[in-house]
């Protein structure tokens, strides 16, 4: 069993990385206090490696496609969009008293709500072509980002200014506040569709042969796709948009495993996802001193990576 | 039959246009020769009008080429890669030559459109599912990678800022002396022109072509290359214009059906006429300030798109 | 028995289905003939609910099928479309343990393992099990696609010109395929055919299609004559009786 082989080899690394990061450069002196820092900071970048590999999966099997991520969805848009809403209508200040923890409940449940209201839309249609819904989600995106932007030129320049940070959250600037509830909202999310994880491997033939091997096709897509939403949500409100995280380690695990069983997959392209950024942020922490983002690094290696699967694969 | 509808449009709009601004300039000053009324139309108001047409035009040809050579109608310098790869090239221009002419930074954006439009249409041959909806979505991925590239890169440099003033399509910068470039797309769309019938043969494919007596490489190259040219002097001159390529022919082709060479006039027309209504708007909407151009055209533009999608699909 | 009443299905204002009704025995191997367009593909999908109806009712077993759940609707029946391009590499033996998902869920038994085994040697790829599909010929790959729907071990099988695309010898291996299933397994299956000649050699009842009705359905000998395949296909026929089958030319 190569495959399993594999997937150990990769959780070894991963808790070494893990090791390394949370002890490297400790003294006596402050090891409670960095401790204190660091370990929220790797539950938080555990989980958001883990909701970006788990929904890219999801959405490439869902749409047959390798080269797609759900970031096509235009779902960060929405989440920027949200909170710049908030802030246009009612003042920085209401959002700081909503409290952090309130502002991601709400953001989520709009986004998910918005997600249903456009697959409800697609879906009763005859063809029921997915990419149709996700052109249809690109072009929101850009509506939602060019209407943020509009109330960002509006908005008092000190009040933006005072809520960029909290809007454009960073590796280096984790709004860890809202960890605890993004992580009971992902597991809450993920136990809710754990017996259709069975179903995935038969949605990668395609909606013809799940329907007829017995999936219903309909409502296992919506209910993965709600899925997509929500841990899109949790990454986006912990980290920002990350968009080819998810292209990138989805294609990596699935070359170095070599199946197409979602067991496998799902978990490789979570440690991959968890090695890269874990070992993205012992990189950008300790030895470049914050100078890059490594969100940014992780697009640019992700976007070279894409071009080279478009460039390599004989047909797409 | 709606061709002078849209002409005495544009007349209409190009006046409002030329009158509407902070500094107060009545059509009486301007008649008077008023030193101060003329120089605010010579130095500012007129470029600004003439780029916004020029850019207008520009970018709904460029969009009509596209779709014509890729056979698909939500195909566009923006849904294809050229705009971001035009972006990534102003920036390399910054990086490696800060001191450089505008004409060699539009020079150096020119050859990374280019090369980033081939770079789709390759891609675009390989695609064995010619779906409708995948190829403006794959274009669109391209895109935004290229535009991850550009980020590094603008990160690395600190050029974060000057990126993203390239990044929105703004004609308040458009004063004399600073537009002069988008000229040279009058010639091209004239070019662009003649060449329609070609475009649409090449369209259908390189058999298709060659057993009608063209040479498929030469007319593709050429499309690729007016193209290229044209959003590279649009975004080194304004900035970058969502929208405006792809729903400008789409909404053409409404109307007019799909004969280019019918299209073709109509569609310039109507470019510069949807380009010049949102420049009004966003200098209305919040005077005396007023809003980047390219937010505008991307929220009417994704309404129109919207629109598009959903009526096609019914 | 499925029995199909007064379905309609329509696309806009285009009518592709207009109040169709039809019986279909068990036991049986029905061909659905008739022009491009007539709707036979469509009745099929409306059948295996691949796709919606916008009017009527199909039976399975005298239940309505839109009542049936998913799961046991698939261990019922099942359907083979003609466009099987698939996006992930597998071996035919993993394509063929598809077909055991509705009883296993995934976790293979004894008893599936042994329906996978039957449904290869069935349709002859025991020595092809292990290869990938794309490095299968056409005629191969199509028999790879049966043998999942054989493993699903489903009481009707319905086909979606199975023979498209397939060299003369490998349409004939099908269609003895399909034969066997009937006559030794008894299964009733469903197929679309274009190939008129196949349909009157390997079937025991003939729906005729055209313009989204059905023109005439009964024995090979009712519908394979001369005016009933005029009528149908609009073209000039001449049926005659060769080794006692009945052959139609038609060029």
């Amino acid at each position: 069993m190569k495959t399993k082989q594999r997937i150990y080899i990769l959780s070894a690394a991963l808790l070494i990385l893990v090791l390394l990061y949370l002890l490297l450069g400790l003294n006596p002196f402050i090891w409670r206090y960095a401790l204190s820092l660091r370990i929220p900071k790797t539950i938080a970048l555990l989980l958001v490696a883990s909701s970006i590999a788990f929904s890219s999966t999801v959405f490439q099997t869902l749409t047959n496609n390798r080269i797609l991520t759900p970031s096509v969805l235009g779902l960060d848009s929405l989440y920027l969009f949200i909170q710049s809403l908030i802030v246009f209508l009612f003042g920085s200040s209401t959002l700081a008293r909503l409290g952090e923890n309130f502002n991601f409940i709400l953001s989520v449940g709009l986004m998910v709500a918005f997600s249903l209201l456009l697959f409800q839309l697609l879906f009763k249609r005859e063809e029921r072509n997915i990419f149709f819904l996700l052109l249809v989600g690109l072009v929101m995106g850009t509506f939602f980002q060019s209407l943020s932007t509009f109330m960002q030129v509006l908005i008092d320049p000190n009040e933006f200014l005072v809520i960029q940070n909290r809007m454009f959250a960073s590796f280096n600037n984790m709004n860890t506040e809202i960890l605890w509830l993004a992580l009971i909202i992902s597991f809450l999310a993920v136990l809710f569709t754990l017996k259709d994880l069975k179903n995935l491997d038969i949605l990668s033939l395609g909606r013809e042969n799940a329907i007829n091997l017995g999936v219903d096709y309909d409502f296992v897509v919506k209910k993965f796709l709600v899925l997509i939403s929500i841990l899109v949500s949790v990454s986006t409100a912990l980290v920002g948009p990350i968009t080819f995280l998810g292209l990138l380690v989805v294609n990596l695990a699935r070359e170095l495993l070599r199946t197409f069983r979602h067991k496998y997959l799902i978990v490789g392209a979570i440690l991959i996802a968890s090695i890269a950024l874990t070992f993205g942020q012992l990189i950008a922490e300790r030895l470049l001193n914050f100078s890059t983002p490594i969100s940014i690094i992780i697009n640019f290696i992700g976007g070279l990576y894409f071009i080279f699967l478009l460039l390599k694969e004989s047909k797409i | 039959m709606k061709k002078p509808y849209l002409l005495v449009i544009l007349i209409l709009l190009s006046l409002l246009s030329l009158f509407i601004g902070v500094r107060k300039v009545s059509f009486l000053d301007v008649l008077k020769l008023e030193n101060a009324a003329i120089r605010t139309m010579v130095l500012s108001r007129i470029p600004r009008l003439i780029s916004l047409i020029l850019a207008g035009m520009g970018m709904s040809i460029s969009g009509l080429i596209m779709q014509q050579l890729s056979q698909n109608k939500f195909v566009s310098p923006t849904t294809a890669g050229t705009i971001d790869s035009a972006q990534l090239g102003i920036l390399f221009s910054l990086i490696i030559f800060p001191a450089a002419s505008p004409l060699v930074k539009m020079l150096l954006s020119f050859f990374f459109a280019l090369t980033g439009s081939f770079l789709f249409m390759f891609i675009l041959r390989k695609i064995k599912l010619k779906n409708t909806v995948i190829i403006p979505l794959i274009g669109i991925m391209m895109a935004s990678i290229i535009g991850s590239i550009s980020n590094f890169f603008a990160y690395r440099y600190n050029l974060v800022q000057s990126l993203s003033s390239w990044m929105q399509g703004n004609f308040s910068m458009v004063i004399k002396g600073r537009y002069e470039l988008l000229y040279i797309s009058v010639p091209l769309v004239i070019l662009a022109y003649f060449y329609t019938n070609q475009f649409t043969i090449a369209g259908m494919g390189e058999d298709f072509a060659f057993n009608l007596g063209l040479n498929y490489k030469t007319i593709v190259n050429m499309g690729i290359s007016i193209v290229a040219l044209i959003s590279s002097l649009v975004v080194i001159t304004v900035g970058r214009i969502p929208f405006l390529g792809l729903i400008i022919p789409n909404l053409i082709s409404i109307y007019y059906g799909d004969n280019l060479r019918k299209n073709i006039i109509p569609t310039a027309l109507a470019g510069a006429v949807f380009l010049l209504f949102s420049d009004i708007l966003s200098r209305i909407i919040i005077y005396p300030y007023e809003i980047p151009i390219s937010l505008t055209v991307g929220i009417l533009g994704s309404i129109i798109f919207l629109y598009l999608l959903f009526r096609r699909k019914a | 028995m499925i029995e199909v009443k007064s379905v309609v299905k329509q696309y806009g204002r285009k009518r592709v289905l207009d109040n169709v009704s039809l019986k279909i025995e068990k036991g049986k191997i029905t061909s659905f003939i008739g022009p491009n367009g007539a709707g036979k593909s469509t009745l099929l999908s409306i059948i295996s609910r691949l796709i919606g109806k916008d009017g009527g009712q199909v039976y399975l077993d005298g239940e309505l099928v839109d009542g049936i759940d998913c799961n046991s609707f698939a261990r019922k029946l099942s359907i083979l479309r003609q466009s099987n391009h698939l996006n992930v590499r597998l071996t035919v033996r993993e394509l063929v343990s598809f077909g055991r998902f509705p009883y296993s869920e995934g976790k293979l038994r004894a008893e599936d393992l042994d329906h996978i085994e039957r449904a290869l040697e069935y349709t002859q790829l025991k020595e092809e099990a292990d290869k990938y599909l794309d490095e299968l010929s056409g005629g191969q790959r199509q028999r790879a696609f049966i043998a999942m729907v054989i493993a699903q071990d489903t009481e009707y099988i319905l086909l979606d010109e199975p023979l498209n695309n397939l060299d003369v010898k490998h349409s004939v291996e099908i269609m003895k395929i399909l034969r066997r299933l009937v006559g030794e397994l008894g299964k009733t299956v469903v197929i679309v055919m274009h190939d008129i000649n196949f349909a009157s050699c390997y079937s025991d009842y003939i729906v005729a299609f055209n313009k989204g009705q059905i023109v005439k359905e009964g024995n090979v000998e009712e519908i394979i004559n001369k005016d009933v395949l005029e009528d149908v296909y609009d073209t000039n026929f001449v049926v005659q009786d060769i080794m006692n089958r009945r052959i139609c030319f038609y060029y």
